[in-house]
């Protein structure tokens, strides 16, 4: 089986890679004594918590449930007793939410590294999903809360079932990781492919797909020839196409990915369903894995330690650790010196939003913990160079937000189409005047989202 | 303070802050400075034809923008570490001027393209007009004799002789045709310090628009406009492209951030009508040249280019998306 090389037209940053994490294999963290469990991590509702205080839990144990349709189910992602139900701030809508707090007893043991399933375990995989029917599976990843692992926290329930009338003929996994420094999914096609590959079959067979294509930038070579050597060992040649595509930010946005792939155009406003297309995660086609065959609920998932620090990482983290662990665990990095400040973010360096608290749990959708010294820029007059509008992958004119934001005018945004903005950072990135766009951008659409 | 560093919040030693976390590192300054560098190219001819007295006059207007910028920003309490831009607008404007005008001359038109052209409008990013352009202008119509006084090159001597330029109707040229083109290629004619060399500055134009300084759009429609529109006139397109400021305008005035539209479909427009005015104002102006005054005027069509030529997003279709969502159902049900 040949991959098949892309050349990518849209989208075009060439930012510094930085993945010093590529080399490091995924290692198991060790046992918190604790772990607080937001009741929303995922696009969507919140959930109801089940549990009350000083219940005994034990590890997949459901705490939290979905109410509604658009929302995913929560588990406890330790053995121990529910220790109290708090509020706490979500990072990423910065809107106060429930939180299910465990503690686990003191002499529990620690958790072993599981390995990839072999060939023979994939090839009775596989013979099983053909024997499921959609809906079941459907349910089974309902019921295990799996939600998008790429960062938007989709659930997956959803993603799969596409409204009716809509006509799915594409499936693309997506492997491309073209933020800088995260190396999550890297790592996880090196060492899970088997689990991603059949993650990836059952999607296709729920959405009833034939054309499967795993989409990875060139400069993983290491994990196009593992996932290539797999498939061929696991006999899916004739269904499952892998593309590579340049090493280009950003690569693995929805849009910009469907276009480079199949020179399809998603409409504004419109979602991939209408393009006949579905693009779902590596990491999410391992939870998918998980929760069709081996029964077991997302509780865990691989999280990049990275920046300015000695030794970073890879690590499969449970849900619901805190910053804090994660840090100590890894390297005793915190501000020795207090000339440097430091900061510490939740995602990539090019879309992460930064948290000023080491208290945070990691949910579901967070792939990287960044460490990173603070450069202080400042903000200059906007020469009007363009160089945001060459780069934007939306083919917006992000420098008239701006202005507009700056001025008040939020309607006037409208005019400059800033819905379709993907928020990908790439011109506040370019920008010589250190116009941090981004910020711009955002407050406007919160403003016009409320008005 | 500073906008962003407001933004920042100071919590303990962390802090927080908007996405993206990494920039390039290439910011305002760095790119004012490698343009002032490529600009020393046709500089440098300017001196080698037409001697130290247009290094003076080059000296004397890039001091006088660097140092009328420096106050006029200390006065309005904003940052006044130079950025670049009033040294590139300082030495543009020399490179405009006649090669034996008063150093005086050169002094008050650097101040006026400063101080009224760009920091009257609100400094760097703000100005209608090209600063420089602005300048000449400006000393064009109050100093017009002392404004067209041409020399011939290489004669350094306090009595040499005026010349006319060569876009101008008496001008008369002694020897074969390929050798004025080559004299006007190498710069070996009467002109502006800075405009004679073709060489030094399709050169210097040439690295801009490979380090992707300048948007490549600009000098090639520009000019193209202006062959295409000799040959309409029936003159002779290798002299009119050759000749005067055009070469000059073309890569370093026209392509002026602040100045020209943002769009590359906008930069098109631009350029066009800069070449279009350019034919007007040589066939039919009272004047032999008219890049200053074309692309002057373009620059007043600037935000209105901006403004209707606004860029349609990636997937922009003019029926929105639910119905054409809608649309598709229909199809499949039908």
């Amino acid at each position: 089986m040949a991959v098949i090389i892309k050349k990518g037209t849209r989208g075009g940053i060439r930012i510094n890679e930085n993945k010093k994490s590529a080399e490091s294999p995924i290692s198991i963290m060790n046992v918190v004594p604790r772990v607080i469990i937001p009741l929303q991590q995922h696009a969507g509702a919140e959930c109801e918590p089940v549990v009350k205080k000083g219940d005994y839990v034990k590890e997949g144990d459901l705490i939290g449930k979905s109410p509604v349709d658009f929302s995913a189910n929560i588990h406890s992602s330790i053995s121990g007793s529910v220790s109290a139900i708090l509020k706490i701030i979500n990072p990423v809508t910065s809107t106060i939410i429930s939180a299910v707090e465990v503690s686990a007893p003191e002499n529990t043991k620690g958790n072993i590294k599981k390995t990839s399933i072999s060939t023979g375990d994939a090839l009775k995989a596989i013979a099983s999903i053909d024997k499921f029917n959609a809906p079941d599976m459907l349910e089974f990843i309902k019921q295990a809360g799996v939600v998008g692992l790429g960062g938007a926290a989709f659930p997956a329930h959803l993603k799969l079932s596409p409204p009716p009338g809509k006509k799915i003929d594409t499936l693309i996994i997506n492997g491309c990781e073209c933020e800088p420094y995260i190396t999550a999914d890297h790592r996880l096609m090196l060492e899970y492919a088997a689990e991603i590959i059949c993650g990836a079959y059952i999607t296709a067979r729920i959405l009833k797909v034939d054309n499967i294509i795993i989409a990875i930038e060139n400069n993983k070579q290491d994990a196009i020839s593992n996932i290539e050597s797999v498939i061929s060992s696991i006999r899916l040649n004739e269904k499952i196409k892998i593309v590579s595509l340049p090493s280009r930010y950003p690569m693995g946005a929805e849009k910009v990915l469907i276009y480079n792939l199949l020179r399809r155009k998603v409409p504004v406003g419109a979602l991939p369903f209408d393009v006949g297309t579905v693009v779902s995660n590596v990491g999410t086609s391992r939870a998918i894995f998980d929760a069709v065959i081996e029964k077991k609920p997302l509780i865990e998932r691989v999280i990049t330690v990275t920046g300015d620090i000695e030794k970073p990482a890879n690590l499969m983290v449970k849900t619901g650790t805190l910053v804090g662990d994660i840090i100590g665990d890894i390297a005793g990095i915190i501000c020795e010196d207090k000339n440097i400040s430091y900061e510490l973010v939740f995602g990539g360096p090019m879309t992460g939003f930064s948290i000023n608290n080491l208290d945070f749990p990691v949910t579901k959708s967070v792939n990287c913990i960044l460490i990173k010294k603070v450069k202080k820029l400042h903000e200059n007059n906007c020469i009007r160079c363009g160089r945001c509008i060459s780069v934007c992958p939306m083919n917006l004119m992000p420098l008239m937000y701006a202005t507009y934001v700056k001025n008040n005018r939020f309607e006037d945004c409208r005019q400059y189409f800033i819905e379709s903005c993907i928020e990908c950072g790439s011109c506040a990135y370019v920008c010589p005047a250190a116009i941090p766009l981004i910020g711009y951008i955002k407050t406007g659409k919160s403003v016009l989202s409320r008005k | 303070m500073n906008d962003i560093e407001t933004k920042i919040i100071r919590s303990g030693e962390i802090i927080i802050s908007h996405p993206p976390h990494i920039w390039k590192n290439f910011s305002t300054p760095k790119i004012m400075y490698i343009v002032f560098a490529v600009i020393l190219l046709p500089s440098a001819a300017g001196i080698y034809y037409f001697g130290l007295h247009s290094l003076y006059i080059m000296l004397a207007s890039t001091i006088t923008a660097v140092l009328v910028e420096f106050i006029i920003r200390k006065l309005r309490k904003k940052n006044a570490f130079p950025d670049g831009s009033a040294a590139i607008t300082g030495l543009l404007l020399a490179l405009t001027l006649p090669p034996r005008i008063p150093v005086w001359m050169a002094i008050a038109g650097s101040a006026f393209a400063i101080a009224i052209a760009k920091e009257a409008f609100g400094g760097l990013g703000y100005n209608i007009f090209n600063p420089a352009l602005a300048g000449r202008a400006f000393l064009a119509i109050c100093f017009p004799l002392r404004m067209t006084e041409w020399y011939q090159p290489g004669n350094f001597s306090i009595d040499a002789i005026t010349s006319a330029t060569p876009l101008a109707e008496n001008y008369v040229y002694e020897g074969t045709r390929a050798a004025l083109y080559k004299d006007m290629f190498f710069g070996n004619i009467a002109g502006s310090i800075g405009e004679t060399s073709a060489l030094a500055i399709i050169i210097g134009g040439t690295i801009l628009i490979i380090l992707k300084l300048i948007d490549w759009r600009i000098p090639l429609i520009y000019i193209a406009t202006v062959a295409a529109g000799s040959f309409l006139f029936g003159k002779d397109i290798i002299f009119q492209v050759l000749a005067g400021g055009l070469m000059l305008g073309a890569f370093f005035m026209a392509t002026d951030y602040v100045t020209s539209p943002m769009t590359p479909s906008g930069r098109c427009i631009f350029a066009a009508g800069a070449g279009i005015i350019t034919i007007i104002i040589r066939n039919f102006g009272a004047m032999p040249e008219g890049v200053c005054f074309s692309i002057l005027i373009m620059n007043a069509f600037t935000p209105l280019i901006d403004k209707y030529l606004r860029l349609k997003p990636f997937g922009f279709s003019k029926v929105p998306a639910v119905k054409a969502a809608k649309k598709n159902i229909k199809k499949d049900t039908n």
